[in-house]
């Protein structure tokens, strides 16, 4: 007994010591009220967008502690249904023959105040244009739409999968069109504003986008962006314009998005140096 | 200082050191004396550069790991090597971690575009150590320079031994002594469509940008740019790379620069503004929001 009482007695004092601490700690101010809310709604697609976004490494827990609460995610968050939040990172197409998918992302347009389509799937359907059904579970599984054929997309951050840069850009001027300065606010706009721009002109994307819009309208000067864009490596050059293999294509945008002359923005790219330095120092 | 000439922090007129570099030097040797001394210094792993390509005068980017390599891409080739399009793959294929690339203005454009909208240039943003810009007027497809080196110059490709565009003219200097300058009116036809509507002249958005424009023969005027090129120009001058002199001390010195900057900057700006009203009640498509 007096060994039993002995290590009651030490728990006992371990307890209180524990108590004391959770008093302490209850104390502790949040750093950052001010966050705002973001959600990641995963629709048809890989989890290749969420790992992209995973890939920041210690810039997600940066972006995560100080600018904004991840209130929804699949396996992230344990939240059952779709909250209100300020940005949904959306994932994925929608597959019409699911009534669930198709209520959800309803649901991401009513709750959330700036909708993202994140990665080609989301933006312009990516492979899941491709699809004919036939897979196990669920083989009546034929038809996918990118979200924006469904409800209005706010910003579109193309590629398959998108870079974990990229995500991490959007997030942080997200927050600071939020919750920034006024000057910080309009950086914020002038960033978005390309990428608000290729959410409203359209919902599917391919390499034709760089013959259409860039080669055939005379805008080509042969820079390589587009090859160098492609993740699958479908974009060579001859006569020193890009030539892609159709069937390599998985129509994800990236190539026409990457490229200078489809949009370039003279209020944001000239100041790189100082935008990359803003970017490094609130991801310290 | 106008918005033609872009934001810097210096503009010197300078010229290679290295005796060797100058032999095959388009003009100051400036984009290959750079990057050798970054690449000994270990401020970039590599670069992205011209390379030789299959056929004479053709390039093809290549990423040159060293002096060697450098040194075979010297000189100005006048047509289209998308240097760009190695950007992802240098960091990938050849591990670097620093990137050195080299480009004309709207190559620059695109590496500041890809640095800040990386849509599909995964883990490159902050991987570029160095980008050198060309001032550059226009650029040509091959097969334009095939026409003006074999039906206007009446030269062979494989015997050109240097092409050069200034004072007015495209010259095409032969290994057995020919020197053919076209008159810059018969060239123009065959310049790259593209290059219409580009609104920079002397690289604005490089690091470092170099050309021949404002300098006397065998020098270069460099303009100064970013922090880091600030940082690394200093470093080689100091490291005995470089001759320089001021700017307003040479001939024909920054005015000419200006003078052309405006001339490009205006005229593609028109062609710009043409292009909303380009057909009957349709226009074409502007890149610039």
């Amino acid at each position: 007994m007096g060994l039993l009482s002995s290590v009651f007695k030490k728990d006992d004092q371990q307890k209180s010591a524990d108590v004391a601490k959770a008093e302490i700690t209850k104390k502790e101010v949040k750093p950052v009220v001010d966050k705002i809310t973001v959600g990641h709604v995963h629709m048809s697609g890989c989890t290749g967008c969420l790992v992209s976004l995973a890939d920041n490494y210690g810039g997600l827990l940066t972006i995560l502690d100080k600018y904004a609460d991840l209130v929804y995610g699949l396996t992230l968050a344990d939240v059952r249904h779709i909250p209100k939040m300020d940005v949904a990172l959306v994932e994925g197409s929608v597959c019409i023959n699911d009534k669930l998918s198709v209520e959800e992302i309803k649901q991401t347009r009513e709750k959330a105040a700036i909708v993202v389509a994140v990665g080609g799937c989301a933006s312009y359907g990516n492979i899941t244009r491709f699809c004919r059904g036939g897979q196990q579970n669920q083989p009546q599984h034929e038809s996918f739409l990118p979200i924006g054929d469904l409800i209005k997309v706010d910003v579109y951050i193309p590629g398959c999968a998108p870079t974990p840069q990229m995500i991490r850009n959007v997030c942080i001027m997200a927050y600071l069109l939020l919750k920034g300065s006024p000057e910080q606010k309009a950086l914020a706009t002038n960033y978005l504003k390309p990428l608000m721009m290729a959410a409203q002109k359209g919902t599917s994307a391919c390499f034709c986008d760089l013959m259409t819009e860039v080669i055939n309208q005379g805008l080509c000067m042969g820079c390589g962006s587009c090859a160098a864009a492609c993740p699958v490596r479908a974009i060579t050059h001859e006569f020193g314009k890009p030539q892609g293999t159709r069937d390599l294509c998985i129509k994800c945008g990236a190539c026409y998005n990457q490229c200078p002359r489809s949009w370039f923005s003279f209020d944001v790219v000239p100041e790189y140096e100082s935008i990359m330095e803003l970017i490094d120092t609130v991801m310290k | 200082m106008g918005a033609e000439l872009g934001k810097y922090k210096s503009c010197v007129s300078a010229r290679s050191t290295d005796k060797t570099i100058l032999a095959g030097a388009q003009d100051g040797g400036i984009v290959t004396t750079l990057f050798a001394y970054a690449l000994a210094e270990g401020i970039i792993d590599g670069a992205i550069v011209a390379g030789p390509g299959d056929d004479p005068w053709r390039p093809r980017p290549m990423v040159a790991t060293t002096y060697e390599e450098l040194m075979a891409a010297r000189g100005t080739k006048y047509n289209i090597s998308p240097n760009v399009s190695f950007i992802k793959e240098a960091t990938r294929s050849y591990g670097l971690d620093k990137v050195g690339i080299v480009g004309t203005p709207c190559q620059m454009q695109a590496v500041r575009k890809g640095q800040l909208y990386p849509i599909g240039l995964r883990d490159v943003s902050d991987k570029i150590a160095l980008a050198i810009g060309i001032f550059c007027m226009e650029n040509f497809p091959y097969q334009s320079i095939v026409q003006l080196a074999e039906d206007h110059a009446a030269m062979s490709l494989e015997s050109v031994k240097k092409m050069e565009i200034g004072k007015g003219k495209f010259t095409f200097m032969s290994e057995r002594g020919a020197v053919v300058p076209l008159p810059l009116k018969v060239t123009h036809k065959y310049e790259q469509p593209g290059c219409h509507v580009c609104l920079d002249y002397v690289a604005n958005l490089a690091d470092v940008s170099c050309g021949s424009v404002g300098s006397p023969d065998g020098w270069s005027t460099v303009f100064v740019r970013s922090k880091k090129g600030d940082d690394i120009w200093a470093k080689s001058v100091a490291a005995g790379c470089f001759e320089t002199k001021a700017i307003d001390s040479v001939k024909p010195g920054l005015e000419l620069v200006t003078k052309l900057a405006n001339e490009k900057i205006g005229k593609n700006q028109k062609t710009v503004d043409e292009r909303k009203t380009f057909g009957v009640g349709k226009g074409l498509r502007i890149p610039y929001i």
